[in-house]
């Protein structure tokens, strides 16, 4: 589904050319440039993976195989806002399911999805790495540690007062 | 207002601390500062290790010593300024007590750590004044390259990403390689769910990681480098950026360092959230710009790595040590440790423990040392029932084998291995099956697919655990998983296959009644596993406030306002929601 509200920018051929070009001066360039194309969309747009493969002159099947071989490359747009639930092991331990069923209901999106609105996606990641604020998730690259069920309440709420933009990672 | 004292504060702002909410500690701190006059030197840090107690503030002088602040928050900032900055006295109720900072600490020796917590890490010169590149120095200085590869065989430092292969022997492959152009890779993809030693390291301490690579490249005749950094870790990769462009300007990586006939270069890869790309090959064929598939060894990296050439990949707590063996000595690394394991070994204490953190052990230390003398027994009061070392491709050690050194050897013993640091600690509460179940689950999302063990044998196996826990275990099940290990250790490639099935055998080594109660029983005797608990309210402490209803997601909680509540099993989904939220302790579980 394309959210109409999410479309911060339409992709361009000028754009995605001139990010090719900065990193094309060495080998191995094509995750660099695709992580920048996210960067820039927010997620990786159809229209980018052909023309990256004509201006670097790889197999779009490649680069479509490397787009879905690492998990940090999206092929949809996202939310508004952007909240990563932390399913590491200690966040498992302390209660990273409850979070992820919470913010399930506050918001609207399950994990892996944006909700109807089009203000919240939420992703599963493996391990933000601050396992002893744990069960933490990271909301706009920002992470909130120690939550309890009435804390995710909070930081939904907050957003949805300010509404703050995106930033992407 | 006393003028004698010159204070300095730090604030610890590595990941953790910033999640905590340590950059508003800081910036109202300096906003007091400023409102105030004071004249105190304000400064960031990186990880001061007591992680449970972040947002960490540090008040020193030479005066009157260190006082450590714990779980500071922007409202506790007033009175830490008025009180003791300018008042001269600690706020005490909020300090974290000597005696605890002591036995956190008493049995730790920071050598990778020595400088986390203490310098800026956005600041060259507090390495600097910490003999940073002091080490780089002394090898261009008075050392042939062979005599920095003996050096650190020596110490008898082994790679600390997991495989413990001894460093110095590692290098001098590369070394003998007669090509002439040769690579140093720091590996920094720490993907391991419940581990953040390098994470850690890279944002508190960024530069002895840059000069062990030096040191690195110096000695196996490299003069490239590349460190492959998780993308998760924004701040690691800013602070790298930050700590590089600084080392460069000061002469550290460039051509002719220190003007010595020595060029090394580094650059920063990112990567793209696969896990299988912290084994060595697949690492290479990510940083080459392809999907991060192992391939078959030999040949090895030392031999043909990156773009074919030899190339050496150390990962970063390795390399954090090499300064500090140059110039301290191998000897003296070597005093500490084990026989065969020298050293110190970092670990990201987290799970049900009472003082998770950043440790630094010397080899050797019991679990049971770390467990309760630095982690302070369990967080939850609850029984310590077992330790998770080595992440998914570890296994979990029961509380009855406590006693068993740190070393790499007896980790390997028990059946587990001592993986790249991380220990996560497990009560009553934690069910073995859920555990294995949830690693298994990891791996087998983070198999590459190439071999057919690894990525069908694995989801065979989780699809018996998937039915152990929801009731549905067969006579037979366990046996089955136990095979289906033994093949996939055998038929995968690389270390993610050959060590994924670790988890399950080491539970069902030592909780194999575990696994019993829930196939035969129907039981889950740590009431985790959702299938097969039943949740209740307790009439008698209900006293209907409504609070559990109104989290309640499948409206599963009805009553009327001040009678007790009840819940309805048909429509419960056992998310546990609502004995989280209950503030009475009101909700039991069966």
């Amino acid at each position: 589904m394309v959210i109409e509200a999410n479309a911060r920018e339409k992709p361009s051929f000028a754009v995605i050319d001139a990010i090719v070009h900065k990193h094309n001066i060495e080998p191995g360039a094509v995750i660099p440039v695709l992580q920048e194309i996210q960067d820039t969309y927010g997620y990786v747009p159809p229209v980018a993976i052909q023309r990256i493969a004509d201006n670097m002159n790889v197999p779009v099947s490649e680069v479509f195989g490397i787009v879905t071989f690492y998990a940090q490359f999206r092929l949809q747009p996202l939310g508004k806002n952007l909240i990563k639930v932390c399913h590491g092991t200690a966040c498992h331990l302390c209660g990273a399911e409850m979070v992820a069923e919470r913010l399930a209901q506050v918001t609207g999106a399950k994990e892996g999805e944006t909700s109807q609105d089009g203000r919240f996606t939420i992703e599963r990641v493996a391990c933000l790495g601050c396992c002893s604020l744990a069960p933490c998730v990271m909301v706009n690259g920002e992470t909130h540690g120690r939550l309890t069920p009435e804390a995710v309440d909070k930081i939904v709420a907050q957003i949805r007062k300010q509404e703050v933009p995106v930033s992407v990672g | 207002m006393e003028r004698d004292e010159s204070w300095l504060i730090k604030v610890g702002l590595a990941s953790c601390g910033v999640a905590a909410g340590g950059r508003k500690v800081y910036d109202a701190l300096s906003t007091q500062l400023q409102d105030k006059g004071l004249d105190v030197k304000l400064k960031q840090t990186g990880c001061m290790g007591m992680c449970y107690n972040e947002v960490l503030v540090e008040v020193s002088s030479p005066q009157k010593g260190r006082t450590f602040y714990g779980r500071v928050t922007p409202e506790k900032v007033d009175r830490i300024v008025n009180e003791h900055l300018i008042g001269g006295k600690p706020v005490t109720e909020w300090t974290i007590p000597d005696r605890e900072i002591n036995s956190f600490l008493a049995k730790q020796k920071r050598i990778v750590l020595r400088n986390c917590g203490t310098i800026d890490p956005e600041a060259i010169n507090d390495y600097l004044a910490a003999d940073g590149y002091k080490a780089i120095d002394k090898v261009l200085r008075s050392m042939s390259p062979q005599e920095v590869i003996s050096e650190v065989t020596n110490s008898g430092l082994r790679g600390r990403g997991g495989a413990g292969f001894p460093t110095g022997i590692k290098w001098g492959f590369a070394r003998k390689s007669p090509e002439r152009q040769k690579y140093i890779i720091c590996n920094a993809d720490e993907g391991d769910p419940g581990a953040f030693m390098d994470r850690s390291v890279l944002e508190s301490d960024p530069h002895s990681v840059i000069e062990g690579m030096l040191i690195a490249g110096y000695a196996v005749g490299a003069s490239e480098g590349y460190i492959y950094v998780r993308a998760e870790y924004p701040l690691a990769v800013q602070r790298l950026e930050v700590a590089l462009a600084q080392a460069r300007q000061a002469g550290f990586i460039g051509d002719s360092i220190l003007g010595y006939d020595f060029d090394f270069d580094i650059k920063i890869r990112q990567g793209a959230g696969a896990f299988v790309c912290g084994e060595e090959t697949a690492l290479i064929m990510s940083i080459e710009g392809r999907r991060g598939m192992p391939r078959f060894r030999p040949p090895f990296p030392a031999q043909s790595g990156l773009w074919g050439k030899p190339t050496t990949i150390n990962n970063v707590e390795t390399l954090a040590n090499v300064p500090w063996i140059i110039r301290h000595g191998a000897e003296t690394y070597s005093n500490y440790g084990t026989e065969k394991s020298k050293g110190t070994k970092v670990f990201a204490l987290a799970g049900k423990v009472a003082r998770g953190g950043l440790i630094e052990v010397p080899m050797g230390i019991t679990l049971r040392e770390i467990v309760f003398d630095i982690g302070g027994g369990t967080s939850t009061g609850l029984e310590f029932k077992a330790i998770q070392i080595g992440g998914p491709s570890g296994g979990v050690i029961p509380a009855s084998l406590a006693d068993t050194p740190v070393d790499y050897e007896s980790v390997t013993s028990t059946g587990a291995i001592m993986g790249s640091g991380g220990l996560i600690v497990m009560d009553e509460s934690s069910c073995m099956i859920d555990i294995a179940k949830f690693f298994l689950d990891f791996t087998q999302a983070e198999s590459c697919g190439k071999c057919t063990f690894c990525r069908v044998g694995t989801l065979r196996m989780l699809e018996v655990l998937q039915r152990i826990t929801e009731g549905n275990g067969k006579e037979g099940d366990i046996e089955l998983l136990e095979e289906l290990a033994r093949n996939v250790k055998r038929a995968s490639l690389c270390g993610l296959g050959q060590t994924a099935p670790n988890p399950v055998l080491t539970t069902i080594k030592y909780f194999r009644d575990e696994y019993e109660a829930h196939i035969y029983e129907k039981k889950c005797p740590a009431k985790k596993c959702h299938a097969l608990i039943t949740f209740e309210i307790i009439p008698e402490k209900c006293p209907g406030c409504g609070l559990c209803a109104k989290y309640c997601p499948t409206e599963a909680i009805s009553g009327e306002k001040k009678k007790p509540y009840v819940i309805d099993n048909e429509k419960c989904v056992r998310c546990g929601l609502c004995m989280k939220v209950c503030r009475l302790d009101a909700i039991s579980v069966h």
